[in-house]
């Protein structure tokens, strides 16, 4: 194994960023209105009131537009570990193909399946049979992001796996560690909530838009009750599981969660900075400010990460030159036993071609007490173990902001709908249109949080991206991925066009 | 009960699912044929929509089985994935791009400000069907003819062409699979459209279609199977693994294991009979019998790839790194696990029977082409 050149790795990180986080602009929407859809029917059935099968026709509408796209995307995001990471999927294959696999059985099929039924079925079976379907369109969503996100956490957090140095990879040891790793579930869970929230804000927002508009009021009303109490509820469920993810971060990638608080000196009772501009000429072990102007909650980050309010939160500089005092190893003393563990895979291959079977075996050894830093044998120097640091602390922060102003957003228009006249508040409908773009910017600044912020591992100190990605001349993957951006670019501009004329069309003008 | 099983029937189990997965993928694949057929089988634009909506009701099921196969060749056979995805880099990637203008061209067809235009989403439509089904084709041709990779000592895959899998397109002989699929596609989307759209004019023009699909189908798909048993082809020990040369091992493969030879005849007498019943005897039934034939001839030529010792993805730079079943699957544990998962697979395929009873009770009509109380592609 050897360090591929940076230009090959850049441009392959860059495909996957882009295919990624195309993919989760339709994702979130999908998880969200599925449900929220099924309610709506749920509301149909129950009451038998023909406005209910029309609003729920609207909705589904643009769920299917919405669709379409996810499915496009998401596409590539399965065969992409091949085409273009194909030493992760060797090296790592044996474990990380399995939830991929588990998806496409529990989940794919279940949701293409009732899809036909829940669009095309309304006059073709009963009222029953349809109302099934469309809870199980809704429950095969979620259970395919549960699948890939098990896949994720375990990149995240590698659990359930032994190294075999035969055919030079890991083998799952345990399933049940792989799919239920709490980094795994944290994930999850953050990641559903996210994608409710943005459901709830486009029904609340596209709502606000018809009524602002003096069109379909009625309905445009009622969809917006059912939007407001689902995102008051499911934007308090993702406050709370971003706190679990919080948690976990700070236990298995304390660089990571670090970086999203631009912390170097690690502290005890250690606080959050609620707001900060990061010191660009700040370095690593410096004595310079690492944050201007901020401000910060304090004892947060302790309670955050350990739920302690004592507890010492290691900085960068602990985590990258060591703390003894805390017992944090730095990076150096990683990579000299990262080192050891590379070349006694090496020892125990060339031990193997002369069969010599006591040189494998203390090869073997050595390699097992060494290879939870396997790689860290490739990085070059301590400093390499730390991500992009602006990057991952404003989208953290970001991130964070809007997702507080989403529960007050709701807290305020579900009041307004409840116990007053929410067409009379035009600030707060006008504030609902603008907030659905803010759910997409804070679902992606999550994503660039968890993906940038555990650089340079592809698998959390197993294999850095360096050596992740398939060899081939870096110029296939220049082409590929303008292919890719021009491609999702294209389809994305007829995505919102077609969303726009339907929202323009309006709830009764469809059906 | 899985536990039990040696690592060697495992493998074997795993490939069986593989190739059960690659017939149904090659039958669902009919949804790429119909694409091809639009505009020949159509005389205006409603007979079109018919036509559209007939296959937009099952384009999903296509589209989820390319999806497992993958995730299903990732999880039992990793070294295939990695190998093959990461090598023949510009094949696969074509082919996936096919499927990415598929996803969306259905529902964007017809719907307003949909920005390209009608003709633009029926000619991706048309893309995916030709130009897709022949790129996969091809790929699994490679089966056969073989790749030009070679794995180093940690199993990373090395390509040894700059064209990263275009050159697949270069080797003649893997025209003969691909372009008999593509025939073949085609002649099962007819036998859907008759089972599916209870409209006259249009069944009269598939019947013509299928017959003349057919006599296309023949040759390439009797070059193919020639060729194929004809063939010298790699071998693996079953204790060494190393890899020798044998003489038409495919023929001798259906010769030893006379079940597959079985199973291969029976899945093309079924297609010739439905074709046979659709053309001459003007049925309208006969979408399951070229579909169970479909994927019994499939799945006979993949598991003669698999099985009985045969490599089933030859390098044609470096014999040693051709990949097996022994060589490239999972692990004991994956293999067990996911076969408890593979529980599912009869449970998923009764629900989508089930749906597609349910939905298709009620053909495809004018009238409701044209009803606005439908969601129409």
């Amino acid at each position: 194994m050897e360090l591929m050149n940076t230009e090959l790795i850049d441009w392959s990180r860059a495909q996957f960023a882009l295919t990624a986080l195309y993919h989760f602009l339709f994702v979130p929407l999908t998880l969200g209105l599925s449900f929220i859809v099924a309610i709506m029917e749920t509301i149909y059935v129950k009451t038998g009131d023909q406005r209910w099968k029309t609003i729920t026709r609207f909705w589904m509408t643009l769920f299917a537009i919405n669709f379409a796209i996810g499915v496009a995307t998401g596409l590539i995001m399965e065969f992409e570990f091949g085409t273009n990471w194909a030493n992760y999927s060797w090296f790592v294959g044996d474990i990380f193909g399995a939830p991929l696999a588990v998806e496409g059985i529990l989940a794919f099929f279940m949701e293409s399946t009732f899809f036909a039924v829940m669009f095309f079925g309304w006059n073709k079976v009963s009222k029953g049979f349809h109302l099934v379907s469309t809870w199980l369109v809704a429950v095969g969503s979620n259970l395919s992001a549960f699948w890939i996100l098990v896949a994720n956490g375990w990149m995240q957090y590698p659990v359930g796996m032994e190294f075999n140095p035969d055919t030079v990879r890991n083998e799952m040891a345990n399933f049940w560690d792989v799919a239920l790793s709490p980094v795994a579930v944290a994930k999850f869970l953050h990641t559903i909530g996210s994608g409710y929230v943005i459901g709830a804000l486009f029904v609340i927002g596209i709502s606000a838009w018809m009524i602002l508009k003096g069109r379909d009021v009625l309905e445009a009303k009622r969809s917006m009750v059912v939007g407001a109490s689902f995102g008051l509820l499911v934007s308090i469920f993702l406050a709370v599981s971003g706190d679990e993810s919080a948690h976990q971060v700070a236990q298995q990638q304390p660089v990571k969660l670090a970086a999203m608080e631009g912390l170097y000196k690690g502290e005890e009772r250690a606080g959050i900075i609620a707001v900060g501009i990061l010191n660009p000429d700040k370095k690593i072990g410096d004595d310079l400010p690492p944050l201007y102007g901020d401000v910060e909650i304090p004892y947060a980050l302790s309670l955050l990460g350990y739920h302690d309010i004592d507890a010492f939160v290691p900085g960068l500089d602990d985590l990258v030159l060591g703390n003894e005092k805390y017992g944090i190893e730095g990076a150096a003393s990683k990579i000299e036993k990262g080192k050891i563990a590379v070349q006694a895979l090496q020892s125990y291959k060339e031990a193997k071609k002369i069969d010599d079977k006591i040189a494998m075996a203390e090869a073997r050894k050595l390699l097992d007490e060494y290879m939870p830093y396997f790689g860290y044998g490739y990085l070059e120097k301590p400093t390499d173990i730390v991500p992009p640091i602006a990057l991952t602390f404003y989208s953290f922060h970001i991130m964070v902001g809007l997702g507080t102003w989403f529960i007050l957003l709701f807290l305020i228009v579900l009041y307004l709908t409840m116990a007053s006249d929410i067409t009379r508040f035009k600030k707060i409908l006008w504030l609902s249109v603008w907030s659905i773009p803010l759910g997409y910017i804070a679902a992606e600044a999550g994503w660039v949080v968890a993906e940038v912020g555990r650089q340079p591992w592809a698998i959390q100190d197993l294999m850095p991206v360096g050596i992740a990605a398939t060899h081939i001349d870096a110029g296939n993957v220049k082409v590929s991925f303008w292919l890719f951006a021009v491609l999702f670019t294209v389809l994305l501009i007829a995505e919102i066009k077609i969303m726009l004329r339907q929202i323009a069309i309006g709830i009764k003008g469809g059906h | 009960m899985f536990e039990t099983l040696s690592l060697h029937a495992l493998q074997v189990y795993w490939w069986i699912i593989i190739a059960l997965l690659g017939g149904l993928f090659v039958f669902i694949m009919f949804i790429q044929g119909g694409q091809t057929l639009l505009n020949q089988l159509s005389a205006s634009d409603q007979e079109k929509s018919m036509l559209v909506n007939s296959l937009g009701r099952k384009w999903e099921l296509g589209f989820t089985t390319l999806v497992l196969f993958g995730g299903a060749l990732f999880a039992a056979f990793p070294k295939f994935y990695a190998t093959s995805f990461g090598g023949a880099y510009w094949l696969w990637l074509g082919i996936l791009f096919s499927f990415i203008i598929q996803a969306v061209s259905y529902e964007y067809r017809k719907k307003e400000s949909n920005f390209l235009g009608a003709k633009t989403y029926e000619t991706f439509l048309f893309i995916n069907g030709s130009v897709g089904t022949i790129l996969l084709g091809i790929a699994i041709s490679t089966f056969f003819s073989g790749a030009a990779f070679t794995l180093d000592d940690n199993n990373f895959v090395h390509w040894s062409v700059g064209t990263r899998g275009l050159e697949a397109l270069m080797e003649p002989l893997n025209y003969l699979l691909a372009i008999a699929m593509y025939f073949l596609v085609r002649i099962i989307a007819g036998m859907y459209f008759l089972n599916n759209i209870d409209h006259e004019p249009i069944r009269t023009r598939t019947r013509a279609m299928i017959k003349r699909n057919i006599v296309y189908f023949l040759p390439f798909f009797l070059g193919f199977v020639g060729w194929v048993l004809m063939k010298d082809v790699y071998t693996y020990h079953p204790d060494t693994l190393k890899v020798t040369q044998v003489s038409m091992h495919h023929l001798y493969t259906f010769i030893e294991l006379p079940y597959l030879a079985g199973m291969f005849l029976i899945g093309v007498v079924m297609v010739l009979v439905a074709v046979f019943n659709s053309v001459f005897r003007e049925k309208n039934c006969c979408i399951f019998t070229v579909g169970i034939g479909t994927v019994l001839t499939v799945m006979a030529l993949l598991l003669n790839v698999g099985l009985n010792h045969t490599i089933y993805y030859p390098s044609t730079t470096d014999m040693q790194s051709s990949l097996s079943i022994a060589n490239s699957a999972g692990s004991h544990y994956t293999l067990t696990a996911m076969s408890y998962a593979s529980l599912m697979v009869p449970f998923v395929l009764a629900y989508i029977a089930f749906v597609w009873h349910a939905m298709d009770k009620v053909k495809i009509t004018e009238e409701e082409i044209t009803s606005a109380d439908e969601h129409q592609y």
